[in-house]
């Protein structure tokens, strides 16, 4: 047991270091300067010497590495080169943007898609079961930054009951703060709780032709309340990793509708940073996402092994 | 321990979320990029200039609406008879936002830091006449120049000229600390930052309270924002092809300026085969200027045949020298031993003039027989590529600094003309100071370069703005990349 966490320590570790070097590596060989970037088309060549001095990119790339490692193994991810604010202070001020509304995005697509799948389910190869399979298939289809624009049509242009887009902040009161972020959150939650809702009635369906449900039924349950009392419980599963999967993907991947709503998140960041080169961000960044990816499926993979003896066995 | 101040400021406000409706007496400007940082000399981004030009900081001399220089912080000046010591006269009781006093320290700090060695000023070249800078009393400085300066008093009205105090140079990334008539409040990175006014401003004090510029990169999500009425302004409207929709709005308004922007062709003049005249001149006849405005720009922009903006009074109008003719081009081409055309490369930077706009050149030059390669590329690569490493056949490019005919002096600028005649032109122009000669100087540099056919010249790029019908006092044209808001108010 011991042995096996060592060992998968061990792997995270390495895997660390080598995403670390990949990274460093693929930024330094895109071309692009961010000082000639800042300083633009009239700029003197000793003053953008003067300004990479200043930002420390006149090092070796070696050395630059190493003291990009070692600041992030004391927790400190270096300053922006064009913003020249600390870059753990610009993330966690997007990440009061980001994953607010990440979570709105997917409390809301479960709300919907969750009732929807148990009902299609229950009905299934019925009228309303197909009808719902066809507007969830609309729903994949239909891309999310189109459907943000038509809801901003209706709702900021025609009916102006909501602003266009833009974040009012939290200090600004938590009612403000949902309200700007409600139509982006729509828009997101449309084609993952489309998904969602599919899983959940195919992963039900499933699950009502396995032996306990046919033994609750022959114990006299009618078909709806083995539904209820033992199908869901046991079809969640897969749609609980499917939310999971979901909501790494809403935090770093709400690149687009963050622009269709001119939202300040972590999406536009990383964005940004590469089209002005703002390499020491976009490492930094990447490097903090793989880092909670690692940890999370190692987590996963622990909790694996403590809930199910039979893999415990296997591994010993 | 910030994670916990930011929960209470989520739950706290709560119960005061209150929306209310009075007369506005602020602003909200929307703008498609956000500054890097907010210190104007210390960086080329026009976001900077665009937010705090004039509002927050100024300069001893500043442009006017019209593109004129008038007085800034100084309040007259003193040219010695050669022309080579200026004599500033500062105004008096000119605060900075942090209260203390601005005085001739702080020009003299503010100058000497731009010209410095290891200056990060990005248009070190303005101030590279200066030999010296002596404080003569508290309000009265003198600026000595290695030769007459023509185009001082002009160089000083930039952006990267304005004048910042020691104290606070420091932070003025993150905290801008000027004199002028509003002060920065707070900047949330990736949405806006807001300024509010300077009651204790020395000058004719702003009519709006405030003023927040929104950064809005989009194009739809602009036209949604304005429409939404969430903005009152948008300065430099991304989307020429959406303006209808506002001019047939009663609520808005649209302003159709010009700005600085010579949008141009650039030829890489050392490049096979461009360094042949005939060449160069048969390109200039292949292009087609009022399909690429109507097609690239929906028929906003002027056709120019050099490169000067049609507004400035010393501009000719030269376009008829380089007239659309495909069958003039064919046979300069022919003469310069190209009878079947040749391929070049047209490395295109983001913006949608050069996108659309290559894409419709690529079109025509094919016509006469110049077959195109189009490269999109990002703007950090474009400047290593095409403009620092001179790695390209052609691109379109908007030459956005005003006045900047100069830039042709210089043989190691990307396009690599070299003519010792030009330089000695420039040279005469930058010395003069006598405005008769000065403009014959400007007509012969504009024939120069247009009889050279250096570039291909295409058009000057219109300022696009919309507002909001009832605000008053934008400027329509856009000497500068500024939104000067000083005038700015609010009808009833």
């Amino acid at each position: 047991m011991l042995q096996y966490f060592v060992r998968r320590i061990v792997t995270l570790f390495f895997t660390l270091v080598i995403a670390s070097l990949v990274i460093f590596v693929s930024l330094e060989i895109i071309p692009g300067d961010p000082a000639s970037y800042m300083l633009g088309i009239n700029a003197q060549e000793d003053t953008l010497q003067a300004l990479r001095q200043e930002l420390g990119l006149d090092k070796p790339k070696l050395e630059r590495y190493l003291e990009w490692v070692k600041g992030m193994l004391i927790g400190d991810f270096g300053v922006s080169y064009t913003y020249r604010a600390p870059v753990i202070e610009m993330v966690s001020d997007r990440l009061w943007v980001s994953l607010p509304l990440a979570v709105y995005a997917l409390i809301l697509s479960t709300l919907i898609s969750l009732p929807v799948g148990i009902y299609a389910a229950a009905n299934r190869g019925k009228i309303s079961d197909l009808s719902v399979m066809g507007v969830t298939q609309i729903g994949i289809a239909v891309p999310n930054f189109w459907f943000a624009m038509l809801l901003v049509y209706l709702f900021a242009i025609i009916l102006r009951w909501f602003s266009a887009g833009g974040f009012s902040g939290w200090e600004a009161g938590l009612f403000l703060g949902l309200k700007s972020l409600t139509l982006p959150a729509i828009s997101l939650a449309l084609p993952q709780a489309s998904i969602l809702a599919r899983v959940m009635r195919s992963s039900l369906i499933d699950t009502l032709n396995e032996d306990f449900i046919k033994t609750a039924r022959a114990k006299g349950l009618t078909q709806n309340q083995a539904l209820i009392k033992h199908g869901i419980r046991n079809a969640l599963i897969p749609v609980l990793t499917i939310i999971g999967l979901q909501f790494s993907f809403l935090m770093a991947g709400a690149i687009i509708i963050e622009n269709v709503f001119f939202l300040p998140g972590l999406g536009r960041l990383i964005f940004q940073s590469i089209a002005q080169r703002d390499i020491i961000v976009v490492e930094s960044v990447i490097m903090l996402l793989v880092f909670s990816v690692v940890i999370v499926t190692f987590l996963v993979d622990v909790a694996y092994v403590i809930v199910d003896p039979r893999l415990r066995s296997s591994i010993l | 321990m910030k994670f916990i101040r930011k929960l209470f400021l989520v739950i706290i406000p709560l119960v005061f979320s209150v929306n209310a409706f009075a007369a506005k007496t602020d602003l909200t400007v929307g703008l498609q990029l956000e500054p890097p940082h907010l210190d104007p000399t210390g960086a080329a981004a026009g976001a900077i200039d665009q937010v705090l030009y004039s509002n927050v900081f100024e300069g001893l001399t500043r442009f006017a609406s019209d593109g004129s220089i008038i007085p800034g912080l100084a309040k007259s000046w003193d040219v010695s008879s050669d022309g080579t010591v200026y004599t500033f006269h500062l105004n008096q009781g000119v605060k900075y936002h942090d209260g203390s006093d601005l005085d001739a320290n702080d020009v003299k700090f503010s100058l000497d830091r731009a010209r410095a060695e290891d200056t990060t000023n990005a248009q070190k070249a303005l101030f590279a006449g200066i030999t010296n800078v002596e404080v003569l009393d508290h309000h009265k400085v003198k600026v000595t120049l290695d030769k007459p300066n023509g185009n001082f008093l002009f160089n000083l009205a930039w952006g990267d000229a304005v004048i910042v105090a020691e104290e606070s140079i420091e932070n003025i990334k993150q905290n801008p600390i000027g004199t002028g008539p509003f002060v920065f409040d707070k900047w949330v990175q990736g949405d806006r930052i807001e300024l509010k006014k300077n009651d204790a401003y020395w000058g004719t004090p702003a009519k709006l309270d405030g003023a927040t510029f929104k950064f809005i990169s989009d194009a739809s999500a602009a036209f949604a924002a304005m429409m939404a009425e969430d903005v009152d302004v948008f300065k430099s409207f991304p989307a020429p092809e959406q303006l209808v929709q506002f001019e047939s709005d009663p609520r808005f308004k649209v302003l159709i300026g010009s700005n600085e922007g010579e949008t141009i062709l650039s030829t890489n003049n050392k490049m096979e085969p461009f360094n042949n005249l005939k060449v160069r001149k048969a390109l200039a006849h292949a292009i087609n200027r009022q399909a690429i405005i109507d097609g690239a720009m929906f028929g906003y922009g002027t056709p120019i045949g050099t490169h000067f903006a049609p507004h400035h009074p010393a501009y000719i109008d030269l376009t008829g020298q380089s007239q659309y003719d495909p069958d003039l081009s064919k046979k300069l081409l022919a003469e310069a031993g190209f009878p079947d055309g040749f391929t070049t490369t047209l490395k295109l930077p983001p913006p949608a003039y050069a996108r659309k706009g290559g894409e419709i050149i690529a079109s025509q030059l094919r016509e006469v027989g110049i077959n195109v390669e189009i490269s999109n590329l990002e703007w950090a690569q474009w400047l290593e590529e095409v403009f620092r490493g001179k790695d390209y056949g052609l691109t379109i490019v908007s030459h956005t600094e005003p006045f900047d005919i100069g830039i042709y002096a210089r043989p190691e600028y990307y396009f690599q003309y070299d003519s010792k005649e030009f330089q000695k032109v420039i040279e005469d122009l930058t010395a003069e100071t006598n405005p008769v000669q000065r403009t014959s100087l400007m007509k012969k540099a504009q024939r120069m370069i247009a009889d050279d056919y250096v570039n291909g010249y295409l058009f000057q790029r219109a300022q696009l703005s919309v507002i909001n019908a009832k605000v008053k006092g934008i400027w329509e044209n856009s000497p500068t990349q500024a939104t000067d808001l000083t005038s700015v108010y609010w009808q009833n």
